[in-house]
């Protein structure tokens, strides 16, 4: 499976997805800006994407948590997710996301 | 002292779940919060900077060679990211421990290396790091402690915790002045109408700390749940029955005030816009990470990271160390068991540094007594 990611440039990257990895893990692993700085433990909103196009309602609902943490960010959105709390699955091949800045490394 | 009360715009500390943790008892020997700046040079063999699992495992390696530790961390008690990010999250991977959560493996160190006595600098930021003409560092925090060593350990995982600003137009020109994000004086809150935004321990604890000496107090968070002990929440609950202090559900808004001096905080509620009548505003929105002044401190950067070798873990000035998450070299693997192994390699350059004369020779703690001696497990 394949997720469409673009990165905090504005970049635009075709990565392979693996079935039950966090969307976060794959954006990492590709050496894309994220910061991702609790490692994946819905505990810092650095890995806030935003979910492209009418993916959003494929994807299940966050958590109080997850909610919390967005609630945190500067640039929330309504398609705002964190993507360690996005496990990926064949069903969601092609999937887009765009990092957003406040999850850029410098950010 | 403007400067200790509150230091550089952003390089503002929280204080997440301070009375609960402070009660534990962690030997400091920082002033306390509301103490002057201590004003005396300490001397010792190593300063580490960061009291994570790192740092506090490097106590433990340094302390078999000898070598006695100040550590110096932005939180206010030990952990790190264990105890801040995932307290009660469970950790999988660290040897000889099937499961341990944050707390429980930093409870374990502190355990471990309560022998070697290290002194704790809690609530304190280093700001600047000098090499000294005659050898060693001396070690400035932004408390005003002075701590001159023979060795630096920056042991600083992913930098410097900062508070988060809330998502509010405009607070920058407030920060400070009534908006603050850690209670440094109690009294700054003394009969003032506060607002405290959040549903954790730190947001939770100040609610019921300030309570007795506010004028008013409210507590505003986006839903009526929190994550915080359930005893605080009790408390705060028992306060909103008695009408001692006000609970709203809602987001925070925008703010009003001139020159920084705040009159209302705005909260967004089911019912519509909500004006609080406030001259303090306390947003607890957790912790990031930013590197900070280890940026300035003309070590060899890679990425934002501390380059090392993997002999010494020792960075482009010679008697500095980097261990943990906050290195890099080729294979670098941010995991707590890595930055273990960093500080067992890291004590023995150290060792040469701190004491060039004398022979060091190997040993186990299973059959060495020497060792066992310093450990305290025999006579």
């Amino acid at each position: 499976m394949k997720i469409l990611v673009t990165d905090p440039e504005g970049a635009e990257h075709e990565l392979e997805g693996l079935d039950g990895w966090r969307a976060m893990e794959v954006i990492r692993d590709w050496g894309l800006d994220i910061k991702a700085e609790c490692g994946g433990s819905c505990s810092c909103a650095t890995c806030h994407v935003y979910v492209g196009d009418d993916w959003l309602e494929r994807l299940p609902a966050p958590s109080d948590d997850e909610e919390d943490l967005l609630y945190s960010t500067l640039d929330k959105r309504p398609n705002s997710r964190l993507s360690c709390q996005i496990l990926l699955n064949d069903g969601l091949d092609g999937l887009k996301l765009t990092v957003a800045p406040s999850a850029a490394k410098d950010a | 002292m403007p400067h200790a009360l509150w230091p550089q715009e952003n390089w503002i500390l929280a204080f997440a779940g301070m009375t609960s943790r402070i009660q534990k008892g962690w030997r400091r020997a920082g002033p306390s919060i509301e103490n002057e700046m201590s004003e005396a040079e300490i001397t010792t063999d190593v300063v580490i900077v960061g009291a994570g699992p790192v740092g506090l495992f490097a106590v433990f390696e340094l302390g078999l060679l000898d070598l006695k530790c100040h550590l110096i961390d932005i939180l206010d008690r030990p952990g790190g990211q264990c105890a801040e990010l995932y307290p009660e999250k469970p950790i999988y991977d660290i040897p000889g421990f099937p499961v341990v959560t944050g707390q429980g493996l930093i409870e374990n160190l502190m355990q471990q290396i309560a022998p070697f006595a290290p002194e704790f600098h809690f609530n304190r930021m280093v700001t600047n790091l000098e090499k000294l003409p005659e050898g060693g560092f001396r070690v400035t925090t932004d408390g005003g402690e002075v701590i001159r060593s023979k060795v630096v350990v920056v042991a600083a995982g992913g930098g410097s915790f900062q508070a988060k600003r809330p998502p509010v137009d405009g607070i920058e020109a407030f920060e400070g002045k009534s908006v603050y994000y850690a209670v440094r004086k109690m009294d700054d809150f003394r009969d003032q109408d506060v607002v405290i935004v959040g549903g954790g321990d730190s947001a939770l604890d100040w609610t019921l700390n300030l309570q007795p000496i506010v004028r008013s107090l409210t507590l505003v968070h986006r839903r009526d749940e929190f994550k915080a002990a359930p005893a605080s929440v009790n408390k705060m609950k028992e306060l909103v029955v008695e009408g001692k202090i006000s609970f709203e559900t809602g987001q925070i808004g925008r703010i009003e005030g001139d020159n920084g001096q705040l009159h209302h905080v705005h909260i967004t509620t089911k019912a519509g816009d909500l004006a609080i009548p406030a001259t303090r505003l306390l947003p607890f929105f957790g912790l990031t990470m930013k590197l900070g002044p280890v940026a300035d401190w003309g070590l060899e950067l890679n990425d934002n990271l501390i380059a090392v070798d993997t002999e010494k873990f020792q960075s482009s000035i010679p008697g500095i160390f980097a261990i943990g998450d906050i290195n890099a070299y080729p294979g670098k693997l941010k995991l707590i068991l890595s930055g273990f192994h960093e500080a067992a390699l890291m004590a023995q350059a150290a060792k040469k540094i701190a004491s060039p004369d004398e022979r060091v020779v190997f040993q186990y703690t299973t059959s060495s007594t020497k060792l066992q001696r310093k450990l305290g497990v025999v006579a």
